[in-house]
């Protein structure tokens, strides 16, 4: 039986870790509950700064914490990272600060809250930032190992992270091959490659042994770093497989898919795929079903891997 | 810190000489607000601020956050009367690779602590740095420069509401109401009715003072450095005259953001005492 976890507790989990480094310090915008930054604080209040429901303020904060030798990680829902996005701009990037922004409750597969929760465009407004780190990892495990580097990098950084649970990838004797911007073969293949973040990960495991029903051999990737993103993987997955399909709970447009075709485009050539929200707002619905609404859900994968192979 | 007000009086002529030059010299920036923070600024490194200008990252130095990073020309003057930068850096002003960037940029000048130029950010992030500062159990302080314009920035008022809610007594504001912005006076781009009452609603210490009197601005920086008052943040609200000590720019909103032609740099020269009539 796989294991169900969300990766917000593997976030939880991470800080609680760090403590030990008396420089990691919690900022809050009254949703240390939901973002899970609520066990650092009941375990060290006098590093966790409540910032209210300001999320502007907070980066700064943050910024000014950073500036003063600590390592602040500051979390509040995706969707609300985005209202903090000019200061996240000029007052963390710019100056290279090493703010470390977490936004849980990312995608559409947060689900009843509806689509004023869903942020479907987090990663792509963040990947637009020099100097960001910008990750979104399938499962605890890998959220938790990439949290711990990020204590680390002397580089801003925004997270992704999910309310909802979703089978587990990896076990914790693999956090050691857990690295920030080199992606993580799950499934050898080579007819395509299937290059996945988040919460569609899963989705891709499945795809990809439904299509191995059909014959047809899948790669998959689970590619938590898109900034900065492992260019030497993809040029190999190109010459291994000649096809690639991207997936993705975000918008088309900006995200995993563009962060690919980016580099294909200088790079290589091969077909590519490129599922995730097709340029529309959600609504509330079951996380499951949402994947359903936005066709991005493993059978969508599929018939988009067996696009990309006839454009050989 | 023994500087006498006739010195820090004769420290900020020297530095609003140096801000026309450089404003003339880019023929652009922004004079109005250097020339009405100036007294203030002059006053506050000359007497008050902790710093080491041959060590500018001293990491317990206080530190200094002008919010309102447009009026760098200001600050940039004072840091070259500190010893930071040189003179001769002040040429560099809004110039292709020069320290003296058009916006105050910490990593790009020795003494300034944060990347300014967009309103509404420097309160949050000296906010940021009194936390820490009080974690490492230092003395130090964030003294933070905002301006009056910029308080119609919502950010302002997260954080002036979480910096009374954390009781940050080594957070200091100096509020340089030159009561003029971009486009016009404040009175008419947005009233914000009774300033005094919304900081001490906020839980702040709150004083008042003629920002261009010298004896006044010191007793309002005893004011802000009053054991007394520690016990949360506390800010001066400083009344200016938007290019103060220029004739022709004094209430001027055309001079908020535009530089002297040739006729009137001769003149700023003559009324600053640079040069005979």
């Amino acid at each position: 039986m796989t294991r169900m976890a969300a990766t917000r507790d593997g976030y939880g989990q991470a800080l609680l870790d760090l403590a030990d480094n008396p420089k990691v310090v919690v900022l809050e915008a009254d949703l240390g509950k939901s973002t899970k930054s609520l066990h650092f604080r009941k375990a060290h209040p006098e590093r966790t700064v409540s910032c209210g429901i300001g999320e502007q303020n907070m980066l700064l904060v943050g910024a000014g914490m950073a500036a003063s030798g600590y390592i602040p990680f500051a979390s509040t829902f995706a969707i609300f990272t985005e209202r903090a996005f000019e200061q996240m701009r000029n007052g963390v990037a710019r100056p290279n600060l090493a703010v470390h922004l977490c936004g849980s409750h990312g995608g559409t597969h947060t689900g009843t809250d509806g689509s004023s929760a869903q942020s479907i465009e987090d990663l792509a407004v963040f990947r637009t930032l020099p100097n960001v780190v910008v990750m979104h990892p399938c499962d605890d495990v890998s959220t938790r190992a990439l949290t711990m580097q990020l204590a680390d990098t002397n580089s801003p950084s925004y997270m992704r992270t999910a309310r909802n649970k979703t089978p587990v990838m990896y076990d914790d004797a693999a956090e050691g091959t857990i690295q920030i911007g080199k992606g993580v073969q799950l499934k050898e293949g080579t007819d395509v490659a299937i290059i996945a973040c988040g919460v569609m990960v899963s989705e891709s495991i499945k795809a990809a042994e439904a299509l191995a029903a059909e014959g047809v051999s899948a790669a998959v990737i689970d590619m938590h770093t898109l900034k900065p993103l492992d260019g030497d993987l993809i040029d190999s997955l190109v010459s291994r497989c000649g096809a690639l399909v991207t997936a993705e709970d975000h918008n088309v447009i900006g995200g995993l898919g563009s962060a690919v075709a980016e580099h294909l485009v200088a790079n290589t050539f091969a077909p590519l795929e490129m599922v995730g929200v097709p340029d529309r707002f959600g609504e509330s619905g079951q996380a499951d079903e949402m994947l359903e609404v936005m066709n991005i859900s493993s059978p969508y994968i599929a018939v988009a891997a067996r696009k990309a192979i006839s454009r050989k | 810190m023994s500087a006498s007000i006739a010195e820090v009086e004769e420290m900020a002529r020297k530095c609003r000489v140096e801000i026309v030059k450089m404003v003339y010299r880019a023929q652009a920036g922004h004079p109005g607000g250097s020339l009405s923070e100036i007294d203030l600024l002059a006053a506050l490194y000359a007497t008050r601020m902790r710093v080491r200008p041959d060590e500018p990252k001293w990491s317990d130095r206080d530190r200094f956050i002008l919010s309102k990073g447009h009026a760098s020309p200001g600050m940039y003057a004072v840091l070259a009367e500190m010893g930071f930068i040189s003179h001769e850096d002040l040429k560099s002003y809004r110039v292709l690779g020069g320290v003296c960037q058009g916006h105050v940029d910490m990593k790009w000048c020795p003494g300034v602590d944060f990347s300014a130029g967009s309103l509404g950010m420097g309160l949050s992030f000296g906010m940021g740095c009194a936390v820490a500062a009080r974690l490492d159990k230092s003395d130090r302080r964030a003294f933070v420069m905002i301006g009056d314009g910029e308080m119609q920035e919502g950010s302002v008022w997260e954080a002036a509401m979480a910096a009374a809610h954390h009781e940050l007594g080594n957070l200091k504001v100096i509020l340089d109401r030159n009561r003029i912005q971009n486009d016009d006076f404040c009175e008419a781009q947005m009233r914000m009715f009774d300033i005094p009452a919304k900081w001490r609603s906020f839980g702040w210490n709150v004083k008042e003072i003629d920002g261009h009197n010298m004896a006044e601005i010191m007793d309002g920086l005893d004011f802000l450095e009053a054991d007394e008052n520690s016990n949360g943040p506390s800010i001066l609200i400083a009344h200016t005259i938007k290019g103060g000590g220029i004739s022709y720019m004094e209430n001027n909103p055309a001079f908020h953001g535009a530089a002297p032609n040739d006729e009137q740099y001769k003149q700023a020269m003559i009324e600053l005492g640079e040069v005979e009539a």
